[in-house]
């Protein structure tokens, strides 16, 4: 499956994979209106990772034996044999949190608001997910991986 | 006659069910269980009463779950005896069911004291769907005002909360000296009953119900309870929510060893072949503790069920254990807790804390020869995930140590050969 990879050493840490994941993940789709006047708040599903000089960006890994999948209470979080992507049903989630503190890539990102898990799509529907092609080093990079 | 025999239809058995079908897609598997609605998710069961969810959210798998793995669900169907000479399991009405493979998945049922007036109605335990929907039920006919949950562990905060939602008053009654004693220290406990106290919660702690009282007007009906150091406490319902038993009934009397629960080994199998065990009713291993020992946790049930599916189908899979882990959203306070979360003093232990007093957050490590054993995050639980995999992958913490428990503690933060193990990075 096609996955989205870091490239550390091309990682400046600006911060814009954040921005852009959160306005792909809004209403609007509008970056004005997604951080100033939106609710629920729009969150990033991509966090930065920042222990200078080192940084790099990290959303969910789809893995092939996901902890979460096993591990959620409410079958909300599921493995999409078929294409691979792990997959989370917002309505069903009971927010938990049982898969935050199975997650070894603290990619599930809680919606406190929601009082539900956020995480990667994938950007279903573009070509390329969001968080990549606003890139401005491809620091992040989408590609055919092994599972 | 069924090649795969499960008695019990919840988190184990679905586990199974789907390993089983990874490694043989034709296999009859048959399930037997007492509920009628088997696949829904009972650590939900608090979201049913609290009317946060209904049955159709509760469900964990879809309704065609079994249909789809291809196997024969005989729910409302009680077993009531194994013959494990003559590879048989008896259901009450006298029907008979031969197996090759047998998984035990029955799970546990609440533990209940004696406690005088027990009888009275109003009195509830809360472990399934049908616990919750009588409870949900009574809370509307009698127009409930008030409870008393016994136990301040995990399934008693739980009700507790769904309670509240709903407009009672509540009093929890607990026979430690802390609440949630099992998952959390003194500090902490400390912590969170603060947070609940604030929703407006009453604690007796450090006893118990001696008796349940009945209304004046009604002495079969329930209004009080009296506590064990004398108070009153007047309430329209008592919750008994102390924990469960593994309901080991079945093989009680056979070949099937039983501690305190049945004892299986890394396969999941009991010491009769062909007989596995899985989920609440099982003793499978804690990788912290390295003992086997009851952990009636649901993703653990979960993993136990797929162990025994892999190997009930040739497939040799050892379990690598589980230990003590639960993560908490009552009350707006979200809490992890794993392992070793409240050790007695011990010099070979290392204890890291952090407390921001403030923001009600308090961050503990617990440590052996610089791997993580035990770990309470409370109000702060982004990053529990990280901590989790050093701790099961006992890595060396040794020279990240005083990062840890730092605000920006993540993936950053891991020796760069951890991160390309990870493959976070390339």
């Amino acid at each position: 499956m096609k996955k989205i990879i870091a490239k550390q050493e091309a990682c400046m840490g600006c911060g814009l994979c954040e921005v852009y994941c959160t306005v792909q993940h809004s209403k609007s789709k509008d970056i004005v209106k997604a951080y100033n006047s939106e609710h629920p708040k729009p969150i990033s599903r991509i966090r930065r990772e920042v222990n200078k000089p080192v940084s790099f960006a990290i959303q969910c890994r789809h893995c092939q034996d996901a902890p979460c999948v096993t591990a959620c209470l409410s079958g909300a979080m599921q493995k999409n044999e078929k294409t691979g992507e792990v997959t989370h049903d917002k309505d069903k989630c009971m927010g938990c949190w049982t898969c935050v503190m199975v997650c070894p890539y603290g990619a599930l990102i809680m919606d406190k608001e929601g009082k539900v898990v956020a995480k990667c799509d994938l950007c279903q529907g573009l070509e390329e997910p969001a968080c990549v092609a606003n890139c401005p080093n491809q620091a992040l990079v989408f590609k055919e991986v092994k599972a | 006659m069924a090649k795969y025999v499960i008695v019990g239809a919840s988190a184990a058995s679905i586990g199974a069910v789907e390993a089983i079908r990874k490694v043989d897609p034709v296999g009859a598997i048959m399930v037997i269980s007492e509920e009628t609605c088997a696949q829904y998710s009972r650590p939900m069961i608090s979201d049913l009463v609290s009317g946060k969810a209904d049955i159709q959210k509760m469900k964990c798998r879809t309704d065609e779950f079994w249909k789809e793995n291809n196997a024969v669900a005989r729910l409302g169907k009680k077993v009531v005896s194994l013959n494990l000479t003559d590879k048989t399991v008896s259901l009450e009405d006298g029907e008979k069911v031969v197996y090759e493979k047998l998984l035990l998945a029955t799970g546990g049922k609440p533990f209940v004291p004696k406690m005088e007036g027990q009888d009275k109605d109003g009195v509830f335990t809360f472990t399934n769907i049908s616990d919750a929907q009588h409870l949900a039920a009574k809370i509307d006919s009698i127009h409930a005002k008030s409870a008393v949950v016994i136990g301040a562990g995990l399934i008693g905060i739980s009700v507790t909360e769904a309670l509240v939602k709903r407009g009672l008053k509540v009093t929890v009654v607990e026979l430690q000296e802390k609440i949630l004693s099992l998952l959390l220290d003194g500090k902490a406990s400390d912590i969170v009953e603060d947070v609940i106290r604030k929703a407006g919660v009453n604690f007796a702690t450090g006893q118990s119900v001696q008796k349940i009282l009945g209304k004046p007007e009604n002495d079969g009906a329930v209004g009080g309870v009296i506590l064990t150091k004398g108070d009153q406490v007047p309430c329209d319902l008592v919750i008994v929510a102390i924990g469960v038993i593994p309901r080991t009934e079945l093989v009680a009397g056979t070949a099937v060893k039983i501690n305190r629960g049945i004892v299986v080994d890394n396969f999941m199998q009991t010491n009769v072949p062909d007989v596995y065990a899985s989920g609440d009713v099982a003793e499978a291993f804690d990788f912290i503790l390295n003992q086997n020992r009851l952990l009636p946790l649901w993703p653990l049930a979960v993993l136990e069920g797929r162990i025994a599916g892999y190997n009930m189908a040739g497939t040799k899979t050892s379990y690598e254990g589980g230990t003590n882990m639960s993560s908490l959203k009552y009350f707006g306070i979200p809490i992890v807790s794993i392992g070793l979360a409240n050790p007695k003093e011990d010099p070979t232990l290392e204890v890291l804390v952090k407390q921001d007093a403030e923001h009600n957050v308090y961050k503990k490590l617990v440590l052996k020869n610089n791997v993580i054993v035990g770990m309470t995050l409370v109000n702060c639980i982004e990053r529990a995930g990280v901590l989790f995999y050093l701790m099961k992958n006992a890595i060396n913490v040794k020279k990240i140590k005083q990062q840890l428990l730092s605000d920006d503690f993540g993936l950053a933060t891991l020796p760069v050969s951890l991160q390309r193990k990870m493959c976070v990075v390339q």
